[in-house]
């Protein structure tokens, strides 16, 4: 089986690998880097818990080669944090119970982040639509949208 | 939070320290950042991937396996199929003694429902895996089958689970769970009013966001480590103990960590077969089923029926409650036959009725499997029962909520399986609903208690 | 046969490329990845084209030209094409619309392809390296067509001259119960004096609804002017049965939502 070389940067620091080709990025994060926080729901596009952001734009790893990746600036959640710091989605999160089994809880955290990256001071109907592409099976999605509106909050107010 | 303290206020502890308080989840800052580790985040060098050739057919003998050009597909490590099973034909329940043993790990002679695995495929890659799988060949004699549950009772239809012998499940009580209590025949006569209703649900899938699956490592010392999403640990370390023949201490389970589970993960399924596959190859094997697996193979709640016939007096009171339930178990047992006789322990809902009658049946048809979920048994009866208790109140022309007020159970009380009732709090729940939901019902079942005699 | 990525500097050259057996062409990958995802073995090579103007917008005064590879939100935020803004962000969820192409979209089975059926609405043509093709007789044509789809290209309409509605059970974003596209031109007395209606999901690809544009000529935009189109809007359908509603279902609401749309 061919081997294919791929470079980019992932949280800020440089990732390089052969890996065989068609490999999607989620299996490429996930089997050869060895960043899980990336979860595979459906590999259909379908469930969002696979989102990560790439050159700044949110993207489905389940559907992306990672060959197409080459040289990009990858986000994924397990590199929000820097040295321990929560980030304040990351600390909305705890302080709005928005978690259950956790395994959505990447993807959301992804999902909103672009929001927020674009949008400082989202409406509730942007928080709903930027996690559009993101199933929680537990239901919790009013908490979810709450920790998003909340970090937003935490945001301006340090801002100020 | 708002908490009402005025209810059971006499029999309350209030030096509580941790009930009523937020306390922060422990399990929270590992899913905030992609730290908590599922089952699928463990990966090990040389893992194989195993993928299940399964049946087209809903019910059908099988004549031949093929699997020689699957074999020397490249990639492919072992393929397995029933003979390689050591205890092919299990149920989960023997564990509590609820036999006969009715379902094969592997299918072996015969398929029962669309879906049912006849061949695991392991190898290096899930695409190699996968392509191997579409090279075996299964030649099959089509049978009738059967997808009604009244159908499947009916005489003449097809057998769908020779281990049963017949398509309903033979409890000690005969072929059906059977509550008796009082003369219902007699309640009928003295009613005011009768009406009998049917009731009927699908199969629900639970929909987990984290498909069912394994990890599986040999640890080079006769002992394997299953990393798992079950929830129920012990119970699938116990049955895959007896599927393999092996004993229990060279099997070490680990989870606990569960990707959204509702009942769905309780089946023994992936993991016996996965810990062969890394028994017979000696490498790490990944079982994970894909979303269409979950979607159309693990097992779903089960469909059911529900007829409840109600005498009912003109002053509200309930006088006889005669229900007839089918669970619809699908080709195995798994947990239905457990399910169907909550159902027998439900009825007749949270009401004291004084002439009781109840038969609940758990029935084979060639549907996928049904199991557990949420107060599976109980759910959907709730649900007939009390779109039944909105009909007796229209019927006598009464609010639904007093009409309840009047029927509720209260300590003291005795239920139709001959419990006095303890700890009732239907009637301050609602006092309560009545209040919240702004509805509001005549002062005296306001002033009504649960416990306190005569009040 | 492992799944291996072929990618090329030119359509000419992918077009080659795409002649060998088990190939297909992988645009945003949310349909030819999830198929290879979900255990879909007949293809094995999955070629590509980074050719720049697969993915460039030309919007002129009268028409407009959208690369293959143009992306749902390429076209959502494009501020020369806001008419079509609702369309495309009718398409998946915001990660979905990150990845999904105009010429994806031509070849989504319903209930997905709501793009397309904008498109279709649109009298778009279909550009490959062989020529432009009008998207309906692409449409019929699009299980065989093996030419890498390069762009496609449409007349502006008029200020408000197309509407869209996407018709699904979960908001706000949701698989589509049905779509319809509408591109209106009204005389100056208000009458109706041409009209392309385009429907998805009331049949396996985007169809127009003839009998109701012709119904709808010389009527004017009222509840009893509208009544003969929407009476004539099922001619001809065969709406798809799947988990999100039946046909029976499907051919039941068509009118509803088609006289929402027109009245609207």
């Amino acid at each position: 089986m061919a081997k294919v070389p791929v470079q980019f940067t992932l949280n800020g620091s440089e990732k390089a690998e052969f890996i065989d080709s068609g490999t999607t990025l989620l299996h490429a994060l996930r089997d050869k880097i060895g960043d899980t926080s990336p979860k595979g729901g459906c590999h259909q596009g379908t469930c969002g818990a696979c989102s990560v952001i790439i050159d700044g734009e949110l993207r489905l790893s389940c559907l992306t080669l990672a060959e197409t990746c080459n040289g990009a600036v990858i986000t994924t959640t397990s590199g929000l944090s820097e040295g321990g710091v929560l980030h304040p989605l990351q600390h909305a999160f705890l302080d709005t119970f928005a978690t259950q089994c956790g395994f959505c809880t990447p993807g959301m955290i992804m999902a909103a982040k672009v929001l927020l990256d674009h949008k400082p001071n989202p409406s509730r109907d942007e928080v709903v639509e930027a996690l559009s592409g993101n199933i929680c099976r537990c239901t919790g999605y009013e908490p979810i949208i709450q920790a998003v509106l909340h970090a937003a909050r935490a945001n301006s107010q340090n801002a100020a | 939070m708002d908490l009402r303290k005025s209810y059971f206020a006499d029999v309350r502890k209030d030096d509580l320290h941790e009930i009523g308080q937020p306390r922060p989840r422990s399990d929270s800052p590992g899913h905030v950042t992609g730290k908590t580790a599922f089952f699928a985040d463990r990966n090990f060098p040389g893992m194989l991937h195993l993928k299940m050739v399964r049946s087209p057919h809903h019910h059908a003998r099988i004549r031949s396996i093929d699997t020689s050009e699957a074999e020397k597909h490249p990639g492919v490590v072992k393929i397995l199929t029933a003979k390689d099973v050591p205890h092919n034909v299990y149920t989960i329940l023997i564990l509590i003694q609820i036999g006969p043993e009715d379902e094969t790990v592997l299918a072996d002679g015969k398929v029962r429902w669309k879906g049912e695995a006849v061949v695991a495929v392991l190898a290096e890659t899930e695409r190699a895996a996968q392509e191997a799988a579409a090279k075996v060949k299964v030649d099959y004699e089509v049978l009738p089958a059967v997808f009604d549950m009244e159908e499947a009772l009916k005489p003449g239809a097809p057998l769908v689970n020779e281990y049963h012998g017949q398509n309903y499940y033979l409890y000690d009580s005969g072929e059906c769970r059977k509550v008796r209590f009082g003369d219902v025949d007699a309640g009928f006569a003295a009613a005011d009013h009768v009406l009998e209703q049917s009731y009927q649900s699908s199969p629900i899938e639970h929909a987990p966001t984290e498909t069912t699956g394994c990890v599986v490592a040999p640890e080079g010392n006769d002992r394997f480590t299953c990393y798992t999403n079950t929830q129920a640990m012990f119970f699938t370390l116990d049955n895959a103990s007896i599927i393999l023949q092996m004993p229990g201490n060279k099997l070490h389970f680990v989870g606990g960590t569960v990707g959204g589970g509702f009942g769905g993960k309780v089946d023994v399924i992936v993991e016996p077969i996965a810990i062969l596959g890394a028994k017979l190859t000696g490498r790490p094997v990944s079982f994970i089923y894909s979303r269409e697996e979950e979607m159309q193979i693990s097992s779903p709640r089960a469909a059911e029926k529900v007829v409840i016939k109600d005498g009912v007096m003109k002053d509200g009171r309930i006088v006889a409650r005669k229900v007839t339930g089918y669970t619809d178990a699908g080709a195995y047992s798994r947990h239905s036959p457990y399910g169907a006789q909550k159902g027998a322990g439900h009825y007749p809902g949270p009401y004291t009725i004084p002439n009781v009658w109840i038969d609940t049946y758990c029935v084979y048809t060639n549907r996928t499997p049904s199991s557990a979920m949420r107060g599976f048994g109980v759910t959907i009866g709730d649900f007939a029962l009390e779109v039944q208790m909105d009909k007796l109140a229209r019927l006598i022309g009464m609010d639904p909520l007093e009409f309840r007020f009047i029927n509720a159970y209260r300590d003291g009380d005795m239920k139709a399986h001959r419990q006095p009732t303890e700890g009732a709090a239907l009637i301050e729940c609602m006092q309560e609903a009545s209040r919240a939901a702004n509805w509001p019902v005549a002062e005296k079942f306001m002033a009504i208690s649960s416990y306190v005699k005569g009040a | 046969m492992a799944l291996a990525l072929h990618t090329f500097a030119t359509v000419k050259e992918a077009n080659a490329a795409l002649k060998s057996r088990g190939s297909r062409y992988l645009g945003g990958g949310t349909l030819v990845v999830r198929a290879a995802n979900e255990g879909d073995v007949s293809v094995s090579s999955l070629i590509r084209s980074t050719e720049p103007s697969l993915s460039s917008i030309a919007v002129t005064d009268s028409k407009v030209r959208i690369g293959a590879s143009v992306t749902m939100a390429a076209i959502a935020r494009h501020p020369d094409l806001s008419f079509l803004t609702k369309a495309a962000s009718a398409v998946g969820g915001p990660a979905v619309r990150n990845m999904a192409t105009v010429g994806g979209n031509l070849f989504a089975p319903a209930p997905y392809g709501d793009f397309a059926v904008a498109l279709l609405a649109l009298d778009a043509t279909v550009g490959t390296d062989d020529g432009e093709t009008p998207i309906e007789t692409f449409l019929a044509g699009r299980d065989t067509n093996r030419a890498i789809v390069t762009s496609v290209a449409f007349a502006l309409p008029k200020a408000d001259g197309f509407r869209f509605l996407k018709v699904s059970r979960v908001k706000p974003k949701g698989v589509s119960v049905l779509s319809i596209a509408a591109v209106l031109e009204l005389a100056g007395d208000g009458a109706v004096s041409s009209a392309r209606i385009a429907l998805g999901c009331m049949a396996d690809r985007p169809m127009r609804a003839k009998a109701a544009e012709k119904a709808l000529i010389g009527k004017s935009l009222t509840k009893d002017g509208i009544a003969p189109a929407l009476a004539a809007g099922n001619e001809g359908t065969s709406p798809i049965t799947d988990p999100i509603a039946s046909a029976w279902y499907r051919n039941e609401v068509l009118p509803v939502h088609l006289g929402r749309l027109l009245l609207t």
